[in-house]
């Protein structure tokens, strides 16, 4: 990784976007009333199938594609176990995480060592040449141009489209929907289901580019970090972009921190990018009662439907 | 618009028969048996078009069912249903709606972070662009009178705007038969005319409507016709005008109604048993109300009435009433002269308190539980219903069935579960173990909402009685019928302030409307108004 010029942004942007792409997905599928604890599991199925088919196909856009395809596939077993079967919310997405983690290495078990094609730098002409903004912006993967267009298709379509209303509809009051004969189930299905997908993207982009081996614990907590950046943001696609750049900025940092040599046990310094973005989003989100206007009501809420 | 439709709707109908002729809606046989109960034992009924129709009952009457099977809820074993003389099934609620009935729900179905405008984009079957709905919402707010502003949050509107919410959404599907199930349960005096004025609007452009409420003078000033249910049967129909109001009562009950007399005690010599006095206090909810600067005595052997919209402190003031939510300062509540501000539930009973909350399921009761685990859950401590630290299962259970013998609690037994109860069954049985600690302070929070006449009436014998006895009694109620029966003084809790107390007496139902909107000191006007009003009364 380089740490001169532009690509220290660069590589800011790189350790930003598999969380934008997570935390998106995880955003949708709570705003529909769903808390998917599973993030984690999901992104490290996503990466093995990502990872996998790349190696056997000899195309990275494919192990894209077919990571999206197995997050939201094993997104399924979370949504059918809480949305019909009627489990514990977080429970289950607990065990999503643990059985993620599990199968992914079972899976990944002969991958280890191997290389796969990885994704590639997509420079947009002439705008890849603006001092620093360009690398940054212009130069990514299309996988990294399409988490910025997903996250601006997610506010628009929450804030300005009539299904957007309705799912949050569904998130704020699943009764209310149901009565007025909102098909509640189908909905949070179909945003599982996206969070899924998107998580498994996620995944694909740390095992087809940012540190491209397959390794047991490829994601290191970054599920996690997705999930609390949906919270600390607030539920608001803006800040999430300013959480996702904040995590990957420290995550620089504490690199740059190392490569200087500075005196501070190395374990601490991995801590950091962790620890500075939870700190700084706790910050940001101490308006109360701007969290419960945004916050879904019936978060992590079973919903019987009663006639 | 209207003729338009209803051309459309008669293109429908089996031809041979004239357009305009016969009832709107007939239903006849109608029969609904649920495990254990038959809540609807051949109902017909006939609403005709411009009519607004009352549905009388008490709880379990059936009256929630009938609506239910005809917006499509639920559907009949037996009977028919017919719509302009031809048999329909409505089969969803959505189905009911496209035929033109709308329904106004007891409890609403809204949405409380999204818009006005959002929430009723929701309630329609085909999404409409922003603009054109905007427009629609601003035509039928004029024609109607009711004013919505489409931009604002819903958790920011008084329940009258709320219930606005729901009828726009009705409106905006044009129906022909509109239902309204308890709709001014919630509202003030003033919103009360409002709708009321809003619902003959409606009904003289030949929408039907079906009104369905407890409160027998309202059904007598607005109704054309009213029929009656008892146990899932029609036992009377009349025009309500032609009736008093204890004569419709007694048809729903079948029962001679004593005339209710809680004749007003003037006790207001005696010391305090319970006081409040300055408590100010930041709501422990999201969008709850503040409570500032509440000062109130309630004398033993009396009965003291809060009015006012709910959502305007009334949760706030009973929490910390009854120690859920303490109070900044001790001294700020005091049950017989000791400070218990900063105590907790337990230790206020202990004191002699008794509260009951609103909420009969959840908070008044766990649902899951038996009466009588119930009935050890508030009464463990006055009623000595522990021994060495462990449930004296005995002594509980007896306890529960002198509750449910004392105030006729219709159930199986005390093993019966809480949630398996009616409303107004539950409602009893909590009072009734209120009542039976035979507490020095009893707070009550809606004690009758959602309860038929006769429950209701039980429950103000009881209360009455235990003031008597010298128990300090404060009611809070958006019921305002209910305190002028009950109370003998009233204050109005509006915006989580509460207006002096003065004797019930003393008081005009405008004055309290007044007060309850928050204003007050009212202009010279609505006092020319508020006079003018309080002679016709």
């Amino acid at each position: 990784m380089s740490v001169a010029g532009g690509g220290i942004l660069v590589s800011i942007v790189s350790a930003s976007t598999p969380l934008l792409l997570a935390a998106s997905g995880e955003l949708v599928a709570e705003k529909s009333g769903v808390l998917n604890l599973g993030v984690e599991g999901m992104m490290l199925i996503g990466a093995i199938a990502g990872f996998a088919t790349a190696h056997v196909t000899a195309s990275a856009p494919l192990g894209v594609l077919a990571a999206a395809a197995a997050g939201a596939a094993i997104s399924m077993i979370f949504a059918v176990l809480t949305l019909a079967l009627l489990t514990n919310q977080i429970a289950t997405g607990l065990a999503l995480t643990i059985f993620g983690h599990g199968f992914a290495a079972l899976l990944g078990a002969r991958f280890v060592g191997i290389a796969a094609p990885t994704l590639q730098r997509l420079p947009l002409p002439l705008l890849a040449d603006i001092p620093y903004l360009g690398p940054v912006l212009f130069d990514q993967t299309a996988l990294g141009y399409a988490s910025f267009a997903i996250l601006g298709a997610i506010a628009w379509f929450l804030a300005r489209t009539h299904a957007g209303l309705t799912l949050r509809a569904v998130g704020d009051n699943h009764d209310a929907a149901h009565a007025i004969g909102h098909p509640v189930r189908a909905i949070r299905y179909g945003a599982i289901g996206f969070g899924g997908a998107m998580a498994g993207m996620g995944g694909a982009y740390l095992s087809l580019f940012y540190s491209p081996l397959w390794s047991q614990d490829l994601t290191a907590g970054r599920g996690w970090i997705a999930l609390a950046l949906v919270v600390f943001s607030a539920w608001r696609p803006l800040w999430l972009l300013v959480g996702a750049y904040l995590f990957g900025g420290i995550t620089f940092l504490s690199l740059y921190l190392q490569g200087f040599g500075v005196a501070i046990p190395s374990p601490f310094i991995s801590m950091l990018p962790y620890v500075g973005t939870v700190a700084v989003l706790v910050l940001i989100s101490r308006d109360r009662r701007r969290i419960r206007l945004n916050q879904p009501a019936c978060l992590g809420q079973p919903f019987h439907a009663a006639a | 618009m209207a003729g338009d439709r209803e051309v459309a709707f008669e293109a429908e109908a089996p031809a041979g028969r004239e357009p305009g002729t016969g009832p709107l809606l007939s239903l006849a046989g109608i029969v609904k048996q649920f495990p254990g109960c038959r809540a609807n034992d051949g109902i017909d009924l006939e609403i005709a078009e411009h009519e607004i129709h009352a549905l009388l009952g008490e709880n379990g009457a059936g009256k929630s069912t009938l609506v239910k099977i005809l917006y499509g809820v639920l559907r009949a074993d037996e009977g028919e249903i017919r719509w302009r003389g031809r048999p329909v099934a409505f089969s969803s609620p959505a189905a009911a709606r496209e035929r033109g009935i709308g329904m106004v729900f007891q409890h609403f179905s809204l949405f409380d972070s999204l818009t006005v405008a959002e929430n009723i984009a929701l309630g329609l079957d085909q999404p409409e662009s922003r603009r054109g709905l905007g427009n629609r919402i601003a035509e039928i707010s004029a024609r109607y009178g009711l004013p919505l502003d489409p931009h604002r949050v819903v958790h920011d509107l008084s329940v009258g705007e709320r219930q606005r919410i729901e009828i726009m959404r009705c409106l905006l599907q044009n129906p022909k038969l509109l239902i309204m199930d308890e709709p001014t349960s919630v509202l003030t005096p003033q919103e009360v005319e409002r709708l009321f004025a809003t619902l003959r609007r409606l009904a003289a452009e030949g929408c039907a409507i079906l009104y369905i409420s407890h409160k027998l003078e309202e059904v007598r000033a607005l109704c054309s016709r009213a029929t009656i249910l008892r146990l899932g049967r029609v036992v009377g129909r009349c025009a309500p005008a032609e009736k008093s109001a204890r004569e419709l009562a007694e048809m729903m009950i079948n029962a001679r109604l004593q005339p209710q007399n809680f004749a007003h005690r003037a006790a207001r010599e005696q010391p305090a048993r319970l006081e409040i006095a300055g408590l100010s206090q930041r709501s422990a909810h999201t969008f709850g109300t503040t409570l500032t600067d509440i000062s109130l005595r309630v004398a033993g052997g009396e009965i003291v009435g809060i009015a006012g919209i709910a959502g305007n402190g009334q949760a706030e003031l009973m929490e910390t009433l009854t120690g859920e939510q303490l109070s900044p300062q001790a001294e700020t509540i005091r049950l017989d002269g000791a400070a218990v501000g900063r105590l907790g539930p337990r230790e206020r009973r202990r004191r002699g308190g008794a509260f009951l909350p609103e909420e009969r399921n959840g908070h008044g009761a766990v649902g899951t539980m038996s009466l009588a685990e119930n009935a050890y859950l508030s009464g463990a401590v006055r009623k000595g219903l522990q021994r060495l630290g462990f449930v004296d299962r005995g002594r509980t259970r007896e306890f529960a069935l002198e509750i449910i013998a004392g105030f006729d609690v219709r159930t199986t037994g005390p093993d019966a579960e809480a949630r398996a109860l009616s409303g107004g069954n539950l409602q009893k049985f909590l009072v009734g173990r209120e009542v039976l600690q035979n507490p020095g302070i009893l707070v009550l929070n809606q004690p009758t909402w959602g309860v038929d006449a006769g429950a209701a009436a039980a429950i103000y014998t009881a209360i009455a009685a235990l003031a008597r006895a010298g128990a300090a009694v404060l009611v809070i109620s958006q019921d305002l019928d209910e305190i002028l029966m009950l109370c003998d003084r009233i204050a109005v809790l509006a915006a989580g302030r509460l207006s002096a107390p003065m004797p019930v007496g003393e008081a005009t139902i405008e004055h309290i409307g007044l007060l309850m909107g928050g204003s007050a000191a009212p202009s010279p006007a609505r006092d020319a108004q508020a006079a003018q009003g309080g002679t016709a009364r």
